[in-house]
């Protein structure tokens, strides 16, 4: 073939300048790449909250926090940024563009240049939501201070101030930007398998973002539709969530858990797939029933959409519609346990090897263990007349999320990190970096069950003096495992200081999945000639 | 079901013989170190603690489980061990067994929960009626079979008196005859409350626009105390609710004392900060 217009246009494509490669790009691993900047920057932020909002709790009494409603703003910012800016991107954003289409034996995403606007809108929706840190909120404060949850009436006449208006546009942009996203995920995924690779052929890792994907089109919507409505409560005369002039607030709460509850699956069901990815590989063995794996991910998600009240059981719902919310709730438990018991048979009979991706999955397959069983205990309304809006909540969710989906997070950067930078991490910082998570999370969070059980409320800047102790313990864990975080950080560094180069499988005989076979990195566009599938 | 509340009142003595010492719950306010639930007060919160015993030892049991396949699992087939790795990858039967086994776990904790839930739903005759309505960031309490009113607002550090705890005390509290049932409507001025009385198993959000009714009945008579258990802005954390429950005698006393004073504050809101 003779050099021609096409040539050159390929080439300039190959080796886009930097404006064009990273504001234009139209390619899912850089986009992944920003995807990844964007959630560790989230962490940071997400982190340092977190460790101001312990640093006040570790003993009673106002020692930080001048203004109590602060800390409201931070309870608020925490939750949201770990969720919309540090969870859902490195999931989705990052691992799930940096590696589905290569497991699928795909060039690329369905939509390349609608990914990019994917990555923009949330960049822009992270920038509106810190400056609505720094607009009027509350009367007499700054920020928003409802928490992630922003029930009406304080998130409409409650707060007054603009910084309410500039949350719900960044909640507007990130959810627009996700459900532009599952559109491409659900799209690359039904048509643009390499030849041979079925649905029942495809990794449990594509799974998982397929079934995410699917949750996120379907409950987003209906988080926008809501926002829309408190926006236009706040600023255009409408009454959805005032009683005074027909609206009812439990409206808001309907139609934030319709949302909220599948939103939780999301933020876990990756985390699912990227835990039997690395079971797979460093037990040397596949996983075992594949077919129950992945219905059980399809089960959870089909559920998870029918289960939104039991966020609500104290809100006043009739006695029979908790009942059913209750048994509802409880279904989830059969397919998740189908899950830990399929991880746990996976390595039975296998050849386990205890590097570091494998201690987070192993972590991961404990800890979300016991996130789980006391969501059972949540799920019984009655004993959760105890526990809702307790400390106890507070415990669950956090083990399921940063003892679960977390460690799948740190799981995935190790595994796949060789991959996507070329270099090999720190073993001895890897596993520093675990051990200092596991114990500090672990201090942190499993105290919290008993500040519940003896009736401290959540979002509480200040305690009665008996809830002293186990507070004092818990910021003790949180400041260790922050500390792990910056040795993640540190490790981040080192392994781009020290070049160690990776091979193209630096994981041996257990790495089956198509990304294995590119070299590390790979190049820019892989798989340009599809594989065939046997 | 007889079987099953001994068997249940067993287990309880045990964790509590195995929780002794500063992890016994005070009466009506948590104590230092508490492990488990406040002591009960009332018939339904018993019966929450027992329900509650029951599950956490079903899902300590199944968190064991977990852990000791795990530690088998690591032990018995790392690398060195196991050079070989199999390629089992399905066996039916385990699979139904681990599908099926959960189902009848999860039906054992439904009987009892569902028993929860309907007797705390199952209101007795109302011997006393009081509305609770929550404003930002206080309580007021009207008896309307009596005609009181008052409002009920935290008591700030530097006014509490020796032995009256610290973001629990209020300068007018709800007061009750003990056994006696207590209907407790729930109303709210501006944004969502909670009132709530952990030692009572009461828990119940304040909505505007609503009226929502709770109940109880206070087997003992003592100071029991709760915090609002909803984010209602800046103060949210320093709105409690306290309730003295008294001898039927008592409480006459202090109905007709308060209905001859009747005494308002001026909705003063409670903070530590000024």
């Amino acid at each position: 073939m003779a050099h021609s217009a096409q040539a050159e246009a390929d080439h300039h494509d190959e080796h886009p300048t930097f404006f064009r490669r990273w504001f234009f790009s139209t390619n899912h691993k850089d986009i992944g790449t920003m995807y990844l900047v964007l959630a560790i920057i989230g962490g940071i932020v997400g982190g340092l909250l977190s460790m101001g909002m312990r640093a006040e709790l570790m003993e009673p009494g106002m020692q930080i926090f001048g203004n109590p409603e602060m800390f409201n703003v931070f309870v608020t910012a925490h939750g949201l940024i770990m969720v919309f800016f540090m969870v859902m991107p490195a999931t989705m954003g990052g691992f799930g563009n940096w590696m589905m289409p290569m497991m699928i034996g795909a060039p690329d995403m369905a939509f390349p240049r609608m990914n990019n606007i994917s990555f923009w809108l949330l960049a822009m929706a992270f920038v509106l939501l810190v400056l609505s840190l720094f607009m009027p909120g509350a009367p007499g404060s700054t920020g928003v201070g409802g928490g992630w949850t922003i029930y009406a009436p304080l998130s409409t006449s409650g707060t007054p101030g603009i910084a309410m208006d500039f949350a719900i546009l960044s909640i507007h942009l990130a959810g627009a930007s996700s459900i532009l996203g599952a559109i491409n995920f659900i799209t690359t995924i039904f048509n643009m398998r390499a030849p041979g690779m079925t649905l029942h052929k495809m990794p449990l890792f594509v799974w998982s973002v397929l079934v995410t994907a699917f949750l996120l089109l379907l409950s987003l919507p209906v988080l926008a539709g809501a926002i829309t409505m408190l926006l236009t409560d706040r600023n255009f005369g409408t009454a959805f969530f005032d009683s005074a002039h027909g609206g009812d607030p439990l409206l808001w709460q309907h139609l934030f858990w319709f949302f909220g509850h599948p939103e939780v699956y999301i933020l876990i069901l990756p985390g699912f797939g990227i835990v039997s990815q690395i079971v797979a590989t460093f037990s040397r063995k596949p996983v075992f029933g594949y077919l129950g794996m992945a219905y059980a991910m399809v089960a959870i998600g089909v559920i998870g959409f029918v289960v939104w009240a039991h966020h609500m059981y104290a809100a006043g719902l009739d006695v029979n519609t908790q009942a059913y919310f209750v048994f509802a709730t409880m279904v989830i438990a059969v397919p998740t346990g189908v899950k830990i018991f399929s991880w746990i048979a996976t390595m039975w009979g296998g050849s386990l090897s205890f590097k570091t991706p494998m201690l987070w999955a192993l972590g991961f397959i404990f800890l979300f263990t016991i996130g789980g069983v006391t969501g059972v205990v949540l799920s019984n309304a009655g004993v959760d007349r105890s526990f809702h809006d307790t400390y106890y909540v507070v415990a669950h969710f956090h083990y399921v999320l940063s003892l679960g989906a977390v460690f799948s997070l740190f799981a995935g950067w190790y595994y796949w990190s060789p991959k996507m930078t070329g270099y090999m991490y720190s073993e001895t910082v890897g596993k520093l970096h675990f051990w200092l998570m596991f114990i500090g999370a672990n201090l942190a969070f499993f105290p919290q069950h008993f500040l519940g059980a003896a009736g401290m409320p959540r979002r509480y800047a200040d305690y009665p003096d008996a809830y002293a102790g186990w507070n004092f313990v818990s910021s003790i864990g949180a400041y260790i495992a922050f500390a792990g975080f910056v040795v993640f950080l540190v490790g981040i560094a080192m392994q781009f200081m020290r070049k160690e180069k990776a091979a193209a499988n630096p994981w041996g005989p257990g790495a089956t999945t198509l990304e294995w076979t590119l070299p590390s990195p790979p190049p820019f566009h892989t798989f340009n000639t599809l594989p065939r599938i046997k | 079901m007889a079987i099953f509340h001994r068997a249940l009142t067993v287990f309880a003595a045990l964790v509590g013989l195995t929780a002794s010492g500063p992890a016994f719950a005070g009466k009506g306010l948590a104590s230092p170190w508490q492990i488990g639930f406040q002591e009960a007060a009332t018939p339904v919160m018993e019966q929450i603690t027992n329900f509650h015993t029951y599950v956490t030892i079903i899902i300590t049991i199944v968190a064991l489980f977990v852990l000791g396949l795990m530690i088998y699992v690591m032990v018995r087939f790392n690398e060195r061990r196991n050079p070989d790795p199999s390629r089992t990858s399905h066996n039916t039967a385990i699979e139904v067994a681990w599908t099926v086994i959960p189902i009848f776990i999860l039906v054992a904790i439904a009987i009892p929960s569902f028993r929860l839930l309907f007797a705390q739903y199952d209101f007795p005759k109302a011997d006393v009626t009081i509305t609770a309505t929550g404003s930002q960031w206080y309580w007021s309490y009207e008896y309307p079979d009596e005609g009181i009113q008052f409002d009920s607002i935290m008591v700030p550090e530097g006014s509490l008196k020796p032995g009256q705890p610290r973001l629990l005390t209020v300068d007018r509290e709800v007061v009750v005859p003990v056994g006696a049932n207590v209907v407790v409507g729930l109303k709210s001025n501006d944004v969502i409350h909670d009132w709530a009385v952990p030692a009572f198993g009461v828990k119940l959000d304040a909505v505007p626009g609503r009226l929502q009714q709770t109940w109880f009945r206070a087997l003992k008579e003592g100071w029991y105390y709760g915090q609002c258990s909803e984010l209602c802005g800046r103060n949210h954390a320093f709105m409690p609710i306290a309730v003295h429950v008294v001898s039927q005698d008592d409480y006459d006393a202090w109905v007709s004392k308060t209905k001859s004073a009747a005494i308002e504050t001026d909705g003063k809101v409670a903070s530590t900060q000024d």
